[in-house]
This record gives structure tokens, sequence and C-alpha cells, in this order.
């Protein structure tokens, strides 16, 4: 957005002025950083024990030896990574719905998908994480007949983020059926589709494809927000670190690392977006 | 069927609109509208905005719910608890000011999506009525192009083609050229016309005197929610009776 606003100024000033000021100078900031990171972690033997125990295990054929779930997908960068994709997908699912609750007429309907959004909207990820995988996953296992030990951390984390986003998802999902003309749905249903039908066809898939751009951009802070779970033990990047540098006390060399890690996902996936944007324009 | 018919769905009265009326809030849009069309009749309906032309032409179809009266469409009345209002709609075209095709699809899939879904037909069957409804409106090369690709002429015909596709009983038009630049126009109004002449049932609100005098059956003056005056269009155009016909006509030939 602020990129828009700069362009805009820019485009008041002679053009061969242009170029410079309107260059993405804090990009190449940040690839320095990147670089001298990488750099680093090349050619320094603290940061590169660093690197390499937060990256982890990937799992595979090793991993089938442990048992579980966390044996199979590794630790480190494949925990962050997998249970953001498999969180994210089941946030889809609860966004959608809940969004088409919350445009619902029916008035039942609608007052629970707010109840739902607001309570989640109300109280701090960091807080829901806690009471989603120690009080509600225990309490639904409970009423499933489930041994709660059973359940590992890791699908209490996907649980919790799943949820936690399914709520900022509805908000975008609303949003990107609002942004459809209602003349979209008046010609629909003048044809003689139903309110589903007509949802359906017309007006969801130009709602999702005007609310891309904010689901990728509510994929990046999900990676972020992933390292939440490393409260519940989970095993990805941060709770890697965490465990590096309370045995080694290497606290430069293990932030520094996390940082470059987060850092180089979220900026490719942020170039990625922008490049997305610009061709759908 | 009961012996003891309504009195006035009888026969060739295709829509019968009895005593309707709808607020918005405070805002009396239509206040106690009659009128009743005969099969193939086309009938125009004219008047200052805000005159309530726009509502009771969306009351036909239901897209507004009358707040009191009732609407008939061959028979059947729409505010009867179990009408299927969407197998009505399905019999009904509607035409916007604003086009209103589906931004997502080609020319093609506008016109053949409701075909599918509610006539049932099978995608050959409804690509081909597809490409008969555009041949009609002049546009079969466009069956593959986007709505944003077309001017506003050409996306105003695709969508009375994806009605025409449905096979209704009724075309509704709610002001089809009051969005379009003056040169694209007469494309559509042909079209309309040659629809008019075919003996399909219209309804159509316009500002189109034109197409009023050579198109229209009846005249409906409206002002405040109400008719003022409904004639034939040589009869309401050169010798209108009521003040506020004289002045509303005034006020459109001057232009």
């Amino acid at each position: 957005m602020t990129g828009e606003i700069q362009t805009i100024q820019d485009s008041r000033d002679q053009s061969s002025r242009y170029d410079l000021r309107g260059f993405p100078w804090w990009l190449i900031a940040i690839i320095g950083f990147l670089i001298f990171m990488f750099f680093l972690i090349l050619t320094n033997p603290d940061y590169r024990r660093a690197f390499e125990f937060i990256r982890g295990e990937f799992g595979g054929i090793a991993g089938f030896r442990d048992s579980g779930m966390a044996g199979f997908i590794g630790t480190g960068i494949s925990i962050t990574i997998f249970t953001t994709i498999v969180a994210f997908a089941i946030a889809l699912v609860i966004g959608l719905l809940a969004g088409l609750g919350r445009v619902s007429t029916n008035i039942i309907i609608r007052n629970i998908a707010i109840t739902y959004i607001e309570f989640i909207r109300g109280v701090p990820t960091l807080v829901l994480i806690f009471t989603v995988a120690l009080v509600i996953v225990p309490a639904v296992a409970g009423a499933l007949g489930l041994s709660n030990q059973a359940i590992s951390s890791n699908v209490r984390g996907i649980t919790a983020l799943a949820i936690i986003y399914g709520a900022f998802l509805a908000e975008v999902f609303r949003a990107g059926i609002e942004s459809v003309p209602s003349g979209q749905m008046e010609a629909a249903r003048s044809l003689g589709l139903n309110g589903g039908q007509a949802m359906r066809h017309v007006i969801l898939p130009q709602a999702i494809r005007n609310v891309l751009p904010a689901l990728g951009n509510d994929f990046i802070a999900m990676l972020k927000d992933s390292s939440l779970m490393s409260v519940l033990a989970v095993r990805e990047i941060t709770q890697m670190a965490r465990l590096y540098s309370g045995s080694t006390f290497r606290f430069r060399e293990t932030y520094l690392v996390l940082t470059f890690l987060y850092l180089a996902m979220t900026i490719a996936l942020s170039l990625l977006l922008r490049w997305y944007e610009k061709r759908i324009r | 069927m009961e012996t003891n018919m309504t009195p006035h769905v009888l026969g060739d009265d295709i829509i019968v609109i009895e005593d309707l009326y709808k607020d918005f809030g405070s805002v009396v849009a239509v206040n106690g509208f009659s009128l009743t069309v005969r099969r193939g009749e086309v009938i125009v309906i004219v008047g200052p905005s805000g005159s309530g032309k726009s509502t009771v032409l969306r009351c036909i179809n239901h897209l507004e719910m009358p707040t009191s009266g009732s609407v008939y469409i061959d028979g059947v009345r729409l505010e009867d608890k179990q009408t299927d209002i969407n197998l009505v709609r399905a019999e009904v075209g509607m035409v916007f000011q604003q086009f209103n095709l589906f931004g997502h699809l080609t020319v093609l899939d506008n016109i053949t999506l409701a075909q599918r879904l509610i006539r049932k037909r099978d995608k050959k069957e409804a690509e081909r009525i597809a490409m008969e409804q555009l041949e009609r409106v002049g546009i079969p090369e466009k069956a593959h192009a986007y709505p944003r690709q077309l001017s506003g002429g050409q996306q105003q015909r695709v969508a009375i083609a994806r009605s025409l596709a449905m096979n209704p009983k009724i075309m509704l038009f709610d002001e089809p050229t009051s969005a379009l630049d003056p040169e694209m126009i007469k494309e559509v109004l042909d079209v309309m016309l040659d629809l008019a002449r075919g003996g399909m049932t219209m309804v159509v609100v316009t500002h189109e005197m034109g197409f009023a005098r050579s198109a229209a059956d009846r005249v409906v003056f409206m002002d405040q929610g109400n008719i003022i005056e409904m004639e034939s269009p040589k009869v309401l155009f050169n010798d209108p009776k009521h003040e506020r016909t004289k002045m509303f006509l005034s006020k459109i030939i001057s232009h």
C-alpha cells in the first residue's frame, strides 16, 4: 500500500528521477541482510551449527523409525511449513463456512458465525493457543471418548491455528462476497438460480478472486504465527531455536538464524504475491 | 384446478398486477399500482426518476418483495407460499441497466449457466442454443470473449441473449440503454424491436420515446408510485390528458 502512495508521488517528479526514487531500495536492504546471513552460515561454524539444529530433520524414511507424525514429517522447517499449510487449509474451510454464515439471512446462522468471529478476535492469539490446545481439544477428545494423551502437540497446534485463522479468514471471505456488486446476485436470481446456486456459481468465484491477495497475506501471517506453537513444545523452528539457545547460550547466532529463516520465507512469499497481484490487474 | 378461477387471471392475461404497494421504510415507491398485460403485448413504462417504474418492474419477478398487493404470472400468484419463485423467474427474462454479465465467465458460459442448471440441458445443447441467441443479437464472434472485453452495447446484447436462451414467456427491461454511450443505443434497441415484432411479451422501462412510439402497444406514464395515464403511444404522445404527463413529455422532447 505504501508502495502505491510512493508511486503516485513519484509520478509528479521528473522522469529522470523517477527510476531512482521508485526503485525498491528496501528490497535491496533486506536481500542484503539475507545474503549476509547466508554467507555467515556458510563460513562461520557457530552459525552453521545453529542453522543445522534449527533447520531440523526432514523426516522421510529415517523418520518412520520414530513413532507419530513428528517422526514422519521431521522437525524444524518441515514442521513449520507442514503445520502452516495444513492449518491454513483447514482455516480456509472454516473461514468460508463462517463467512457464508456471516452474510446469511438466517438470524441463527448469522449470529452463530458472528459469535465465533468476535470471540476469536477479542482474545490474543497466544492465549487462544493455550485455550484451544489445553482446554478445548481435551474437552472435545473427552466427549469423543479419545485419550487426551494420544493427541500430539502438533495436532493441538494445528487445531488452534486453524480455529484462530478461520475467524480472520471468515472476515476476508465476507468482505469478498460483499465486494461483488449486488447486480450479479440479481441477474443470477432473475435467471431462476436459487440463492445457493447463485452463491456457488456466480458470487463465490468472483469473491474468491477478489480476496486472493488478502488470503496470501493471511497465509504469511499464519506462517509467522506458527512460531507461537513453540509454547506447546511443537518442534517447529522457533522451538528448535529455543532448545538450541537454551543448551548452548549462543543467543546471537540462534536468533539471527531464526530471523533469517522467517524473513527468507516471508519475503519470498510476499514477492510472489506482489507479482501475482500485478498480473491479475 | 378450481372452477372458481379468479376472474382477472383468465385467458391471455399473462401478467396481472393488483393493487401493488411497496415502501422502503418511510419512502413509498409504489402506491396502489394495477396493470394487466396480455400475451404478446409490449408495455413501455415512462415517468420521472423516482416515480417507481423500476420498482414495479422488479416486483414483477419479486426481485423486490411487494409490501402488499398481488402479482400473477400466467395465472400463478407469486405471493402464495407454495409458489416456487425460481420456477417463475426462469420464465421471466430480465435485462438490467448495468448489464450484470457474470464477469468471471465467457460470453458463452454466461449464456449456458442457467440453461444447464435450471433447464437441465447438456453442455452441447446449451451451447447450441447460446450460439443461436448470439446470432440473433448479432455477435456470435464474441462467444469466447469475457464481458470486460466488450463494449456496453455488446454486453447488453449478450445479456438479452442470456435471458432469451431460457425461452422466457416474458421479458422485462429495466432502462436497458441508460448506461450506454449514444452510438450504442441503437444496436440494443434494434434487438428489442425485433423481439417485440416477434411477439414477445415485454415490459420496458425506458426513456427512449422513439422505441415507445414504434414498439409499444400501450405506454404507461407513472408518477409518485402510480399510473397517471395509460394509452397507446399515438394518443399519449400526441394528446396527453393530464397536466403532469404534458409537463414530463415537454421536458423529454425539449432535450
